[in-house]
C-alpha cells in the first residue's frame, strides 16, 4: 500500500466522514429494524401491568389459568380518553394512538402544576388521561384501571391503580417501570406489599382521597385502618411517594372529576 | 509477540481490568445487584469490547492519529447503541433494569482503554482476542461480586429463592447494603487483596517509606 500521509487534511475528512457514514447507517439500520419488537414489548409490558393492576393476571405471570396470553385478556378491557378537568370522555383523541406522557409534556395539551398542588412531583399535568374500563357480563364497570405516576427516591414511578366497581376502594397497584433502590424502595413489586391494596379504601368521610402509607397502622376494626398501607422498611421516601401520587391522581386535580361523575350516575 | 492464548486468558487473572487496572468500577457498582443483569451486562461489554478492538485495528493504519480518540468513540458508541436496541427488542425487562447502564458502556474506560492502547498497535485477530479476553476479565469479577451480592443482599440468585426473605414470609432479613452499591466496593476491594495474596507479582511497589521515628532521647 502506497503511503499517505495519514495526517493530511484530506485524509482525516474522508476517514471522519466514512467512519461517521458507515456507523450511523449501521445504528439506524438497527434502531429502525428492531423498533418493532421494540414496541411490542413496551406495549406487552405496559398490558401485563394493567391486567396484574386489575387483579386479571397473577405477578410475573404471561398467561392467566386458562392459557389465556395478555393481549387477549387485554381485550376485554375498554379503553377511553378522559378530560381530567371534567370528568368527560372524549371521543375526538384515539385512544390506541394517544400518548399520555407525550400529552403531560406538550405545553398545549398540558399546564404547569403550582408547587402546593404538585405533591408527586410531576411539574406539569396534562389534560386528557387514559382509563382502562373492565366490564362484568352484565354490563357494569367492575375495575376502572388508572394509569399513575409521581416522584420516589430516585426516579419517577410509572404504574397503575385498579378501583373497583364500587369507586371507593382500590383492587390493587402495580408499578411498571421505577427507579428504586432493590430490596428497599424496589418492593413495591413486592406481591406480599401490593396485596394489602386489595379492597383498601381510598376515600375518607368526606370524600377526599386519603390514603394513608404508615408505619403502624390504626388498631383493628377502626375507620382508619381500612385506608391504611404498611410502609416499606428502609424506603421512607418511595413510600411517602407512593402515598402522594395514589392521592394526587385521585383527587380532583387527576382523575377525581371522573369518579365523582361516575358515581353521580351509578346513584 | 505473545501467544493468542495468552492474550485471551491473561486479563481474566494476570491482568484483570478491575482488579489490577481497576477500571470500570461504575458498572461494577451499579448492575451487580442481580445476577440476571450482571450477565446481560457482561455479554454486552465482552461483545463492545471484542468489536471495537477489531474494527480499531482494522482501520490503525489509515486512522489519522490527531482524531483518533474521535473515531475510536464513534465505533465504540455506534456498538453500544446497537447493542442496547438488541436487548431492548429481545430482552425488555432486563433492559428496563440495566437502564442507563447498558449506555453507559461507552464510557466504560475498559473498552477506550483497550482501543488505545491494545488494538491500535495489533493486528485484528489479537485485538479481537484481547477484547474477548479484557471482557471476560471484566465478567469473572462482575459475576464474582454479584454471587455474593444478591444471595445475601436478597435471598435469590439468578431470580430463584435461595433463602426465604422475610419480605416473602420467610426467615431470611436480607442485608440491606449489600443491595447498595457500595457494598461492591467491599467485594471489589476483598477480591483485589485476595487475588494479590494469590498472585504477589501484582502488588505495586510502595511509593514512599515512612521514615523510623526520631527517639524523644535523640531529639534532646
Amino acid at each position: 500500500m502506497p503511503q499517505r500521509n495519514r495526517d493530511s487534511i484530506g485524509n482525516i475528512l474522508i476517514v471522519a466522514i466514512s467512519v461517521c457514514l458507515v456507523a450511523s447507517i449501521l445504528v439506524s439500520m438497527a434502531a429502525v429494524g428492531l423498533k418493532p419488537a421494540q414496541e411490542a414489548n413496551r406495549l406487552l409490558n405496559e398490558r401485563q401491568n394493567i391486567l396484574v393492576a386489575a387483579g386479571v393476571l397473577a405477578p410475573g405471570a404471561r398467561v392467566d389459568e386458562q392459557g389465556r396470553g395478555i393481549n387477549e385478556l387485554f381485550e376485554q378491557f375498554d379503553v377511553r380518553v378522559v378530560d381530567l378537568r371534567t370528568g368527560e370522555y372524549v371521543d375526538h383523541i384515539d385512544p390506541q394512538a394517544f400518548d399520555q406522557l407525550r400529552a403531560a409534556r406538550d405545553p398545549d395539551s398540558s399546564r404547569r402544576l403550582s408547587g402546593e398542588e404538585d405533591k408527586p412531583t410531576l411539574r406539569r399535568l396534562e389534560n386528557y388521561g387514559i382509563v382502562y374500563l373492565l366490564r362484568g357480563d352484565d354490563g357494569a364497570v367492575e375495575r376502572t384501571v388508572l394509569p399513575v405516576r409521581g416522584m420516589g427516591l430516585w426516579g419517577t414511578m410509572f404504574g397503575y391503580l385498579a378501583i373497583s366497581g364500587d369507586l371507593v376502594s382500590a383492587e390493587g397497584i402495580a408499578f411498571h417501570r421505577h427507579q428504586e433502590t432493590p430490596g428497599l424502595g424496589g418492593e413495591i413489586e413486592n406481591p406480599r406489599w401490593r396485596a394489602q391494596w386489595e379492597g383498601l379504601r381510598l376515600f375518607d368521610d368526606e370524600g377526599r382521597p386519603a390514603v394513608e402509607v404508615v408505619k403502624s397502622r390504626a388498631p383493628e376494626g377502626t375507620d382508619a385502618r381500612q385506608r391504611q398501607v404498611d410502609m416499606l422498611a428502609g424506603a421512607t421516601l418511595t413510600s411517602r411517594g407512593v402515598e402522594n401520587l395514589v392521592n394526587f391522581w385521585l383527587s380532583d386535580l387527576g382523575y377525581g372529576a371522573y369518579l365523582d361523575r361516575l358515581r353521580r350516575e351509578e346513584a | 509477540m505473545s501467544s493468542s492464548k495468552e492474550v485471551l486468558f491473561a486479563p481474566i487473572f494476570d491482568n484483570n481490568p478491575i482488579a489490577l487496572q481497576v477500571l470500570g468500577i461504575c458498572s461494577a457498582l451499579a448492575v451487580t445487584v442481580s445476577m440476571l443483569n450482571t450477565l446481560v451486562m457482561c455479554a454486552a461489554v465482552i461483545f463492545v469490547c471484542a468489536f471495537s478492538n477489531l474494527f480499531v485495528s482494522l482501520l490503525r493504519h489509515v486512522m489519522p492519529s490527531n482524531i483518533r480518540i474521535i473515531i475510536q468513540m464513534t465505533i465504540i458508541a455506534s456498538l453500544v447503541i446497537l447493542v442496547d436496541q438488541v436487548i431492548q427488542a429481545y430482552a425488555y425487562e432486563v433492559s428496563q433494569r440495566l437502564s442507563v447502564f447498558v449506555g453507559l458502556i461507552i464510557t466504560n474506560c475498559i473498552v477506550l482503554g483497550r482501543a488505545e492502547g491494545f488494538a491500535l498497535q495489533n493486528g485484528p485477530y489479537m485485538s479481537f482476542l484481547d477484547g474477548i479476553g479484557n471482557g471476560l476479565g471484566y465478567s469473572v469479577l462482575l459475576i464474582l461480586v454479584a454471587l455474593i451480592r444478591e444471595p445475601l443482599g436478597a435471598g435469590t440468585l439468578m431470580g430463584y429463592t435461595l433463602f426465604a426473605n422475610v419480605n416473602d414470609g420467610g426467615w431470611y432479613v436480607g442485608n440491606g447494603l449489600m443491595l447498595l452499591a457500595p457494598s461492591a466496593f467491599f467485594i471489589i476491594g476483598l477480591s483485589i487483596w485476595a487475588l494479590r495474596a494469590w498472585k504477589p507479582a501484582q502488588v505495586e511497589p510502595v511509593e514512599y517509606e515512612i521514615a523510623e521515628n526520631v527517639q524523644y532521647k535523640e531529639a534532646m
